[in-house]
């Protein structure tokens, strides 16, 4: 069974980040092998609490995010338990050779963690949109990429991350999110997690766009009266294949959502798994198509491609149709 | 092991280099041949680390950040016992684990490196990690001086000096030549020792090739009590057989069999005029 939430975690929305951050105080008071790396990002990785009750376990390098990276790697392979925290953007493009060989091809159980994810950063502009990391990242061996989607899958994202030595890569935003089913379930890397069950179609997001899907299902439900499967695909690499298989026998439509480029993201590994083992359900990618964002905040984003409850609510009718 | 006892090892270390490239048909042969000689005093006079505690928290680290000359670590490693040196027969060949660059399959390997610039950062996280254990392992890290232009070698050259990683010592293989052309004219790096010292580093010019400098300096380090150590060892590409000396083309050049026996030859004839009294 999943590990036990704090208690204030429970009843109020609260940004992936924040959860984050209090995950790893609390792992960090029992674990002086707990280390947290930052490129000047303890600020936006809401870490400078961590900092001030920690100091021996906070390496600050500078805005040096191959630095961070190496680094990160170097201490690893003493045995420390290390995340290195920075805006994903940075970290899975500037570090990326770091991230291919000093921590995966070399096998140093970093736990890369990228804040800010996807277009959190909104207007700042696409310098600072991570829409690459699921793509550049499904393509190197040996890391596991995870996008968890609300506080219970925060939390045990970094608590089964810290426990288990291997390369980690860890990405969310800043934005408060509910807990998306009340009951605790299991939570496990590679097996996506059931949010809701239904008949007519399945949605599958990750990160920040389950929510939109699950509320795009309930209107299904009570608007046209159709019952839609939401799962919350937080492992996109290694990816819940066994669950792919089962929503694509029933034959229903099935939808990908993600804070990601269409190209290389969940949605083409959902697709290249069926496409190869023979499913020919109706598909659909939604995602951040192939060009520089519209200028806004991640909701005006979201609203501008239709990663919203209504966009999603409309995929879906087309897709029934 | 004696000074003498260590040139008479780095002959024939340079035959066995020259023999496995040959053999396989393919290696970095000048620059193995200009770092050899370093390695050579690391592994026989400095590390604390061979086969029989690679696996302690406690030994010493060393990282090839110029993993190109894989060559010389692996006959190096193979010579410490990590493993028999017949399996370098296979170097490059079609399934082994001896391949072009460090790896980790390969027993006595550290960190797997191949791309430049990498080393550096590595080795202040394992330095960082020493002082946070209050251990008393150093970490060595050889960087290729073609390799510094890479940028992330800088960061970590400030974080380490920020951190005062007196158990920190970066070798530059000073050989002055890389794949394109001189070093000083492909993107010159000099005054190399102004930069490390600008970043607080202690720095100290060595001869990459005499015993006795290199004995002395990296069997007294820290140079400096708070600050790592940037030794920069003056080198000869290609060092020990005539026609590779400085000629760029021996950077990943193969001798042909006739080359390798005049190379055999002349590395022979060096054993003979080694004196005594070293």
């Amino acid at each position: 069974m999943a590990e036990t939430m704090v208690e204030s975690r429970k009843t109020t929305a609260k940004a992936n980040l924040e959860v984050f951050s209090a995950t790893l105080q609390e792992l960090a008071k029992d674990d002086r092998n707990i280390l947290v790396v930052t490129s000047d990002s303890r600020g936006s990785g809401k870490l400078i609490p961590f900092g001030q009750k920690f100091p021996e376990q906070h390496i600050e390098v500078g805005i040096a995010e191959q630095n961070l990276v190496g680094v990160a790697a170097g201490l690893a392979s003493t045995g420390k338990k290390v995340f290195a925290v920075s805006p994903a953007c940075f970290l899975s493009a500037r570090a990326l050779e770091q991230i291919k060989n000093d921590v995966a091809y070399s096998d140093n159980p970093v736990n890369l963690i990228g804040i800010s994810a996807g277009v959190s950063y909104g207007a700042l502009g696409s310098t600072h949109h991570s829409l690459h990391d699921f793509a550049v990242l499904r393509a190197i061996n040996n890391i596991t990429v995870v996008a968890p989607a609300d506080p219970f899958e925060t939390e045990q994202a970094i608590r089964k991350a810290a426990a288990t030595p291997s390369p980690f890569y860890l990405r969310f935003g800043k934005k408060a999110m509910p807990l998306l089913v009340a009951e605790e379930t299991d939570f496990e890397f590679g097996k996506g997690r059931m949010i809701r069950k239904g008949k007519d179609i399945t949605l599958i997001a990750t990160g920040e766009t389950v929510y939109p899907a699950k509320q795009a299902a309930e209107r299904l439900e009570a608007e046209a009266g159709l019952s839609a499967t939401v799962i919350s695909m937080h492992t996109i690499k290694p990816l819940d294949y066994n669950l792919l298989e089962r929503v694509a026998t029933t034959g229903k439509p099935i939808v990908t959502i993600e804070e990601h480029s269409v190209y290389g993201g969940l949605g083409e590994a959902c697709a290249s798994y069926l496409l190869q083992h023979n499913f020919h359900n109706r598909f659909k990618i939604m995602g951040i198509p192939d060009e520089y964002t519209v200028t806004g905040s991640q909701t005006e984003i979201f609203n501008h491609y239709g990663l919203t409850e209504s966009g999603i609510l409309q995929e879906a009718l087309r897709l029934l149709e | 092991m004696t000074e003498r006892e260590l040139y008479i090892k780095s002959i024939k270390y340079r035959k066995n280099i020259l023999k496995y490239i040959f053999h396989a048909s393919a290696g970095h042969t000048g620059g193995s041949l200009s770092c050899i000689d370093i390695l050579n005093v690391l592994y026989n006079d400095v590390l604390n680390v061979g086969p029989e505690n690679f696996h302690s928290p406690d030994r010493d680290r060393y990282i090839q950040s110029k993993g190109h000359s894989v060559e010389a670590l692996f006959v190096v490693l193979a010579d410490k016992g990590f493993f028999p040196e017949s399996d370098l027969e296979t170097l490059c060949k079609y399934q082994s684990h001896y391949i072009g660059h460090p790896t980790r399959k390969v027993k006595g390997v550290e960190q797997n490196t191949g791309a430049l610039g990498h080393g550096l950062p590595i080795s202040v996280g394992m330095a960082i990690a020493a002082k946070l254990d209050k251990k008393d392992y150093r970490v060595f890290t050889l960087l290729g001086d073609g390799e510094l232009p890479e940028g992330s070698n800088w960061e970590a050259a400030l974080a380490a000096s920020h951190y005062k990683l007196d158990n920190l010592c970066a070798i530059i293989d000073c050989n002055t030549l890389q794949i394109t052309g001189p070093t000083s004219e492909v993107c010159n790096t000099e005054p190399l020792d102004a930069k490390f010292e600008s970043f607080g580093w202690a720095v100290r010019h060595v001869d990459g090739h005499d015993m006795h400098e290199l004995v002395q300096t990296l069997g007294s380090l820290p140079l400096s009590a708070g600050k790592p150590s940037a030794v920069i060892a003056h080198t000869v590409k290609g060092k020990g057989v005539s026609y590779m000396e400085n000629a760029l083309k021996w950077h990943h050049g193969v001798p042909t069999e006739q080359q390798y026996e005049v190379a055999l030859h002349e590395l022979d004839n060096a054993m003979v005029t080694i004196p005594d009294d070293f």
